[in-house]
């Protein structure tokens, strides 16, 4: 069951404003990764973010690991540099299609708590496209000089059985 | 059939090993699935310890985890006594794989197909409708339950790490590994109480025996993985050893890196800032390495045959539980951990360290994405024979990093095994 089911009381104009405006951060933070840019992604984050890729089993069962667990946007980077400069990985092209956005909160210090689905689409140059992984993000938001950054994006898959290796961050 | 099982014979004298040697690794062992499924029944269903859970996992009475021997679904669970049993995950009626969560807790196990019902030993303890309805149907008179309980496995611990056998009589845990592997083993489980962080699953496209032929093979580790030169972690004046059982199916890939990082001598500084080209890390901190084990080794990577890797790569640890899925396939099961006596901090430090292994870990992805070309350059090719040559002939326990020693020691076992 995705959590904070409840949490959602009827929006107001602004939050439907805001809501748009996670969309389009969204959609600006995919156009980096399906462009496999990796070294930019980073931007997206806060200097002190938390990100996390993990399996619902260990997240239904707080489990903390992670198969990508990165405190602060030094780890963040470094692991973009390698997969960049120094990783060795068949070549694929990637597609996340991301919906369903969801404002739980805002608190009071404006904080946004929001959610959205994903769909990762990944082929192989020599493979048929499959889906990669199903899941969903839970993020918070905070603006800094008028511009909305991730303080945590958490990425939760239902796709526990991984194929072979998750490469690039979601 | 007699026709089939002349088939299956005459499938098997077509693979001779290539010049009875051990350099050469026929493409066969990895690709035939005449050759799995002998190996399923000699290895994984003989006489074997199979990991199948830790006790972390199943802490209290009731717990179960649903795990695999080889391919073979079994049932991990602990009784009201605190005992451990390991039953096949099939019902006795109809072949149902009956338990479906992956871990959970219970009284008891019913079959949701007509909920026969078993104790947390395998015992049957229920059949519905048994005496019919109106005194008509039912189970015959001499239907005895006690007949039809589940599959029941041998079952040993060490240290909270769980293992099974189909074998009746098998040796001890402790004779089983021998005692240069089980000084290793007995380093990661040092009596501290283990404290589950986690799971990961992939698949592999390659053949199950690829991954423990990739740890013992202290030669890929510089060469493919560049981030571990790159970024320090694997310099110059690292002390390694490989360590072969006296059978020669387990083994300790084992590394040591020198205290102070510093140590490096200047030539050797040299030729690694050569080789960084501007490449540093922004955030060193999952590179230290807290001294918590009784071990001159910094990381130990332990193959247990024929399904376990024990993982202890700095402080990230966990083990890995190989599920073949026939010859080109298998599955992995990460179970990572810490201790329960871990503070937060130590606890994150693991997490964050945690980033070099698993499907998407700095080393892990790339030894994934590797097997899966080897496997693929086999299966697809018209050669056929691998050719592993480094060491020449030795086997056994050496301390050369270029070697393939290991491997070979791994094969002689096997064949003996296998009859090849």
């Amino acid at each position: 069951m995705p959590k904070d089911l409840e949490a959602v009381p009827p929006l107001p104009a602004s939050v439907r404003e805001l809501r748009l405006e996670i969309e389009e951060f969204n959609t600006e933070y995919i156009a980096v990764l399906d462009a496999c840019r990796v070294e930019e992604w980073p931007r997206f984050f806060t200097d002190d973010a938390f990100y996390i890729i993990t399996g619902r089993e260990n997240d239904d069962a707080n489990l903390r690991v992670g198969l990508v667990y990165c405190e602060g946007i030094g780890m963040m980077r470094d692991r973009a540099l390698a997969i960049a400069k120094s990783m060795m990985f068949a070549p694929r092209y990637l597609q996340h299609h991301v919906n369903n956005v969801r404002i739980l909160s805002v608190a009071g210090d404006g904080t946004i708590a929001a959610q959205a689905n994903y769909v990762l689409y990944q082929t192989l140059v020599d493979e048929k496209t499959t889906i990669q992984q199903v899941g969903r993000y839970y993020d918070r938001f905070v603006r800094r000089d008028g511009r909305l950054l991730l303080k945590e994006r958490r990425c939760v898959y239902d796709s526990l059985i991984i194929d072979t290796a998750v490469i690039y961050p979601v | 059939m007699p026709d089939d099982l002349s088939n299956s014979a005459a499938a098997l004298t077509n693979h001779v090993w290539p010049n009875d040697d051990l350099q050469l690794i026929p493409d066969w062992v990895y690709t035939s699935q005449e050759i799995y499924e002998r190996e399923v029944e000699r290895i994984f269903h003989g006489r074997t310890w199979n990991f199948v859970a830790l006790e972390c996992e199943i802490p209290q009475p009731g717990s179960f985890k649903r795990s695999f021997v080889g391919p073979t679904p079994v049932i991990v669970a602990r009784n009201n006594d605190g005992s451990i049993h390991v039953f096949e995950n099939r019902c006795a009626h109809r072949g149902a794989e009956l338990c479906r969560p992956q871990v959970g807790t219970t009284k008891e196990f019913v079959c949701p197909y007509h909920q026969w019902t078993y104790d947390l030993t395998g015992n049957l303890i229920g059949v519905p409708f048994r005496r019919g309805l109106n005194k008509e149907g039912g189970m015959p008179k001499d239907f005895r339950p006690e007949d039809h309980n589940l599959l029941k496995l041998s079952v040993t611990t060490r240290r909270g790490v769980v293992f099974a056998s189909f074998a009746k009589d098998m040796e001890s845990i402790e004779d089983y590994l021998g005692p240069a592997v089980l000084e290793d083993f007995d380093a990661l489980f040092d009596g501290r109480k283990l404290k589950l962080l986690g799971y990961y699953r992939n698949t592999v496209p390659a053949n199950w025996k690829m991954y423990h032929e990739n740890l013992k093979d202290p030669y890929h580790a510089t060469l493919l993985h560049a981030f571990l030169v790159n970024f320090g972690l694997m310099v110059a004046g690292n002390k390694c050893g490989t360590i072969v059982d006296p059978s020669g199916r387990h083994g300790t890939l084992a590394s040591a890196r020198p205290d102070e990082k510093l140590n490096v001598d200047d030539d050797s500084k040299k030729q690694m800032r050569a080789f960084k080209e501007g490449m540093k890390l922004e955030d060193e901190r999952f590179l230290d390495y807290v001294k918590e084990f009784k071990s001159p080794w910094t990381v130990t990577m332990q193959t247990i045959w024929p399904n376990l890797i024990t993982q202890r790569e700095l402080n990230t640890l966990g083990v890995r539980h190989i599920v073949p899925q026939g010859p080109n396939e298998f599955l992995m099961i990460w179970v990572m951990f810490g201790y329960e006596d871990d503070t937060d901090e130590m606890t994150r430090h693991r997490l964050r360290q945690g980033n070099l292994m698993g499907p998407s870990g700095f080393l892990g992805l790339e030894d994934n994405e590797a097997m899966k070309f080897v496997q693929q350059g086999m299966v697809r090719s018209v050669s056929d024979t691998n050719y592993v040559a480094l060491g020449d002939r030795e086997e056994g326990t050496t301390h050369k990093i270029i070697t393939e020693a290991a491997i070979r020691s791994m094969y002689r076992n096997y064949r003996g095994v296998m009859g090849l």
